[in-house]
C-alpha cells in the first residue's frame, strides 16, 4: 500500500515536504497505525505519537486523506489508495505529524475541567441517581485527541479565543453532573461573544469524533442552559 | 560535558494512576515537584483499564476488607506480602471515596451509590464463596475515569507537569542516596539534569517486552531499567500475568468484566470448559488458573477457528441492553479488532500478556527498599515507587483482577506521603555527585556515533519473539535455559543499535533506542530469574514442577516461598523472606489452592 506522509523537521528541512512509502499490507495488519509501525521501520525518522494502540490514549490523531481520526481504529481495508496522511490542521507542526497542542489544552483547562464542590464530603459516597449519571455518557468519554477541534472552522480562525468543541464537550460534561455545584460560574465563563458563541453548528466535530461523541449537542445543552437563567 | 541543572523538592516521572494520585498529595502539599511522563497525562496506561477497581464497599451485599485481603493473599499464591495487603485492602475503601468525591464518574445503583461488579478470585467469607460484586467501575471504562479524574484534580491543585519528557537515568551518590534523574525533553532534544531531594518512579508496566500483550507501546520498563543500571534489584520478574481475555491476533485487551457480568468461556465443542478446572468459581476463577486452563484446551485440539488456536467468550446470552449498559467498549473493541458483534456472535480470545507483578522492592508506604547490611528491607534514602512498576508485594505471583487500580491509588498516596514526611525530616539538599550525568552522556554519545550498527526495530523484535517463545504461559527448563541465552545474546545487540534519524527535534527514533535500553534488563530479569525458580506458583508454571503430594499445584514452600532479587551486575540472584505477618489482622497461612 503507498502512503503518502507530510515531512517537516524544522532541524533540517526548509519547508514541508509529502513523502511516499510503499509498505506490503500482510494478514496481521488491521489497522493504518500497523502500517505506520512498518513505514518506521524502513525510515526511522518518521515522527508521530502513539501509544494504546486501542482507541482510548488519544495520542495519534491525524489527518487520514482529509479527515480528521486515529490511525489506530482507522481499517486499512477502508482506506483508498494512496493514503494522504497529514498532522491535525490549524495547530502548529512541531515535526512531521507531530503537532503542538498546547492552545488545544489551554482551552480545556479553561473550562475549569474538574468538579467544584465545596461542602463538606460526607463519609461515603455522594449520592447519584442511575439517572443522574447516565446525564454524563457521552461527554465523559472524551479522550482529548482533539480530531474534533481541529476539523473545526471557528477553532481554526480563534483557536485563543474559541474554547472548541472538545473543551465545550467537557465543559458540559461538569454542568451536567448533579454533584458539581459551580453552574453559576462555569455558565459566566462562557457567556462571551467567542468562548462558546463562536461556534455555527457546522458539525465536523460530531463528524469526525472517533467515539462517537456529540459537542454540537452538549454545546446546544450550554446555550439552554444560558437562555434559562436569563428568563 | 556537562548538563544543565534544574532543582526540585521532588521529581516523579510517570503521570499514569499512581504518578498523578502522588503527584497530587505532593502539589496540596505546596512542594515544588516535577511530573515527567512521555505521554500527555491522560495518554498513560492507566486509561485502557476496563472492568473497575476493587473495594470492599459492600454496596452490592456484605463484604470485608479482611476477604478482600484473603482473596488477595490466596490469589497471590503466598508470595504477597501480608502486610502490604492487609494496608491496600483496607484503605482501598477510603481511596474510592475519595475518587468518587474527586468527581471520578462510577456506575450507580438505584440507591445512589456506587455499582460494584462480581470479578475473578472475589469472593465472601475468607474465599469460602458464594462470588462477592467488590468491582467499583465507570462502564467498561474505569481506568479512562479514573484516570482523567486524577488528571482533572491536579490541574485543579496547579501541578507542574513536564509532558513528553523522558527520564534517562537515576542520579545516585556514594553513598547509595537517590538525588534525581537526567531526562530528555523529547520536543527540543535537551537533556538535563533535574535534582531533586526525592525521586517517585511510577513508570508503569513493561509488556512490550513480549511479542503479543495488551499493553501500549509506552509500557517499555523505564522505570525497571534506571533502578537497574543503578545498582538496585528488581523482586520477583518471573512473574507476568496472562489476561485469558485478549483479542485473538490483536492482543486487545477484554475486560474480566465481560465474565463478571455473566461471560463464559467456550472450546471447539461449545463446552463451557472452566467447569472442569474450576468447579467453584467456574468462569471467575483467578486469571493464571484461567490462561492455563484456556492454553491447556488449545494444546489438546479443543481451540476453535481454521487454526483451533483460540477459544471463544460468549456473551450473547446477556442480552443487548446490559451489553450497551455495562460494556459499551468491549463491544466496540470486537466490532474494531475481532469483526465481531458480541450482541450475537462470541470473540475469539487468548491468554496475553498483561500484568507484570514484579517490580522495584518497595515496602507498603511506597519506600524502595534493598538489602544492606543484613536488612533485606532497608530503604534507599530519597527514592519511592508506586503503581505497577513498584512491587511491594500486593500481588505476589498472580494479581487479581481489579487490584492494580487499587494498588496504583493506595500506594501513590501512600508513596506522596511518604516523601512529605522525608523532605519535611530532612530538610537539606545533598550535592550532586560530579559524574551524575556521565552515564546518559554515555549512552547518548555511543547511540549518536554508532555506525554498521543493528536497527532499533529489528532488534526489539528479536527480543519480543525471544521472550514470547520461552517464557509463556507454561514454562520448561530446556526452553527457559536457551532463553537466557538469547537474551544474553541481546544485551550485546542492544549494545550496537544504531538510529538513523540524527535530529534534534521530538526524535521518536532515539526516544525507541533509550527505550530498548530499558526492555533488555526487564527481559534479563525476567528470564534469569524464571529460570532460577524451581517450582510452580501463581503465573510461574513450570513442566518440570507438577501438582503432587506435598506441593499443591508444583508449589514448594519449603524451598521456594521467598522473594526473587535480580541484580543488574552479573545476572546475580538474591532472595529475601516473604512477610507472612499482616499489619493488624490474623496472618493467612499458606494451603493448597483451588477455585
Amino acid at each position: 500500500m503507498r502512503i503518502s506522509i507530510y515531512r517537516y523537521d524544522p532541524d533540517r528541512d526548509e519547508k514541508p515536504y509529502m513523502k511516499e512509502y510503499d509498505v506490503a499490507v500482510e494478514p496481521g495488519d488491521r489497522m493504518l497505525l500497523d502500517l505506520l509501525v512498518k513505514v518506521k521501520a524502513i525510515d526511522d525518522g518518521v515522527a508521530f505519537r502513539r501509544s494504546c494502540r486501542e482507541g482510548v490514549c488519544g495520542s495519534d490523531a491525524m489527518n487520514i486523506n482529509g479527515k480528521n481520526g486515529l490511525a489506530c481504529i482507522t481499517r486499512i481495508a477502508d482506506l483508498k489508495e494512496p493514503v494522504e496522511l497529514r498532522p491535525l490542521p490549524g495547530l502548529p507542526v512541531i515535526r512531521d505529524l507531530i503537532v503542538d497542542m498546547t492552545q488545544f489544552f489551554d482551552q480545556y483547562h479553561s473550562i475549569r475541567p474538574y468538579l467544584v464542590n465545596d461542602e463538606p464530603p460526607p463519609e461515603r459516597e455522594r449520592l447519584q441517581s442511575p439517572e443522574e449519571r447516565a446525564e454524563l455518557d457521552g461527554l465523559y468519554e472524551c479522550i482529548l485527541c482533539a480530531c474534533c477541534s481541529t476539523s473545526c472552522p471557528s477553532f481554526w480562525w480563534n483557536p485563543d479565543k474559541f474554547v472548541g468543541p472538545a473543551g465545550l464537550l467537557n465543559a458540559y460534561r461538569f454542568l451536567a453532573d448533579s454533584r458539581d455545584r459551580a453552574t453559576n460560574e462555569r455558565l459566566d465563563n462562557l457567556e462571551d461573544p467567542y468562548r462558546l458563541f463562536r461556534c455555527h453548528t457546522i458539525m465536523n466535530c460530531v463528524d469526525v469524533c472517533p467515539k462517537s461523541l456529540n459537542p454540537t449537542r452538549a454545546i446546544g445543552k450550554i446555550k439552554e442552559m444560558m437562555v434559562k437563567r436569563t428568563v | 560535558m556537562a548538563l544543565p541543572i534544574r532543582t526540585f523538592d521532588a521529581v516523579v516521572v510517570g503521570a499514569g494512576g499512581a504518578g498523578l494520585r502522588a503527584a497530587l498529595q505532593l502539589a496540596e502539599a505546596g512542594l515544588r515537584v516535577a511530573v515527567l511522563s512521555k505521554v500527555f497525562p491522560t495518554r498513560s496506561h492507566t486509561v485502557a483499564a476496563q472492568g473497575g477497581i476493587g473495594a470492599a464497599l459492600g454496596n452490592m451485599g456484605e463484604d470485608s476488607w479482611l476477604w478482600h485481603m484473603y482473596d488477595t493473599v490466596k490469589g497471590s499464591d503466598w508470595l504477597g506480602d501480608q502486610d502490604a495487603i492487609e494496608y491496600v485492602c483496607r484503605e482501598a475503601p477510603r481511596v474510592v471515596i475519595e475518587l468518587e468525591h474527586f468527581g471520578m464518574p462510577f456506575d450507580r445503583n438505584d440507591d445512589g451509590t456506587v455499582y460494584q461488579r462480581p470479578f475473578g478470585g472475589h469472593m465472601q467469607n475468607m474465599g469460602a464463596g458464594p462470588a462477592v460484586q467488590r468491582s467499583c467501575c465507570a462502564a467498561d471504562r474505569t481506568g479512562h475515569a479514573l484516570l482523567h479524574t486524577l488528571y482533572q484534580r491536579n490541574v485543579r491543585a496547579n501541578t507542574q507537569f513536564f509532558v513528553e519528557w523522558m527520564a534517562l537515568d537515576l542520579v545516585r551518590d556514594a553513598s547509595g542516596q537517590v538525588l534525581g534523574v537526567t531526562a530528555l525533553e523529547m520536543e527540543t532534544g535537551e537533556v538535563y539534569v533535574l535534582h531533586a531531594r526525592a525521586t517517585l518512579f511510577a513508570t508503569g508496566g513493561a509488556g512490550r517486552i513480549f511479542a503479543s500483550t495488551t499493553n501500549a507501546f509506552i509500557n517499555t520498563g523505564d522505570g525497571l531499567g534506571m533502578a537497574a543500571r543503578a545498582g538496585i534489584p528488581l523482586e520477583d520478574m518471573e512473574f507476568w500475568q496472562f489476561h485469558p481475555t485478549g483479542v485473538a491476533g490483536a492482543g486487545v485487551l477484554i475486560t474480566e468484566g465481560v465474565r463478571g457480568e455473566g461471560g463464559m468461556l467456550l472450546n471447539s465443542t461449545g463446552e463451557r470448559f472452566m467447569e472442569r478446572y474450576a468447579p467453584n468459581a467456574k468462569d471467575l476463577a483467578s486469571r493464571d488458573v484461567v490462561s492455563r486452563a484456556m492454553a491447556t484446551e488449545i494444546k489438546e485440539g479443543r481451540g476453535c477457528g481454521p487454526n483451533r488456536d483460540y477459544v471463544l467468550l460468549k456473551l450473547d446470552h446477556l442480552g443487548p441492553e446490559v451489553i450497551e449498559k455495562r460494556l459499551p467498549g468491549i463491544r466496540e473493541i470486537a466490532k474494531k479488532f475481532a469483526n465481531v458483534d458480541p450482541v450475537r456472535d462470541p470473540i475469539p480470545v487468548v491468554p496475553t500478556v498483561h500484568y507484570m507483578m514484579g517490580g522495584i522492592p518497595t515496602n507498603y508506604r511506597g519506600e524502595v527498599v534493598a538489602p544492606r547490611g543484613g536488612d533485606p528491607n532497608a530503604v534507599v534514602p530519597g527514592f519511592y515507587a508506586a503503581g505497577e512498576c513498584g512491587c511491594a508485594s500486593v500481588h505476589g505471583a498472580n494479581r487479581l483482577g481489579t487490584n492494580s487500580l487499587t494498588d496504583l491509588v493506595v500506594i501513590g498516596k501512600a508513596a506522596g506521603d511518604s516523601v512529605i514526611r522525608f523532605l519535611a525530616e530532612n530538610p537539606g539538599r545533598k550535592d550532586l555527585p560530579a559524574d551524575a550525568a556521565e552515564p546518559t552522556l554515555a549512552r547518548l554519545a555511543r547511540l549518536d556515533g554508532q555506525k554498521n550498527g543493528e536497527s532499533v526495530h529489528a532488534v526489539a523484535e528479536e527480543l519480543r519473539r525471544t521472550m514470547q517463545a520461552h517464557c509463556g504461559v507454561f514454562r520448561f527448563p530446556d526452553l527457559l535455559a536457551e532463553g537466557v541465552r538469547r537474551v544474553r545474546e541481546l544485551v550485546q545487540r542492544v549494545a550496537r543499535t544504531e538510529v538513523k534519524d540524527k535530529s534534534r527535534v521530538f526524535n521518536t527514533a532515539r526516544v525507541e533506542a533509550l527505550e530498548l535500553d530499558n526492555l533488555i534488563e526487564v527481559a534479563r530479569a525476567t528470564m534469569v530469574s524464571a529460570e532460577a525458580r524451581k517450582e510452580s506458583r501463581g503465573a510461574h508454571d513450570r513442566a518440570d514442577c507438577h501438582d503432587r503430594p506435598g506441593f499443591p499445584n508444583g508449589r514448594d514452600d519449603a524451598n521456594w516461598l521467598k522473594h526473587t532479587l535480580w541484580y543488574h551486575d552479573g545476572d546475580r540472584l538474591d532472595y529475601k523472606p516473604v512477610n507472612l505477618k499482616p499489619l493488624t489482622a490474623e496472618s493467612i497461612a499458606p494451603k493448597a489452592r483451588t477455585y
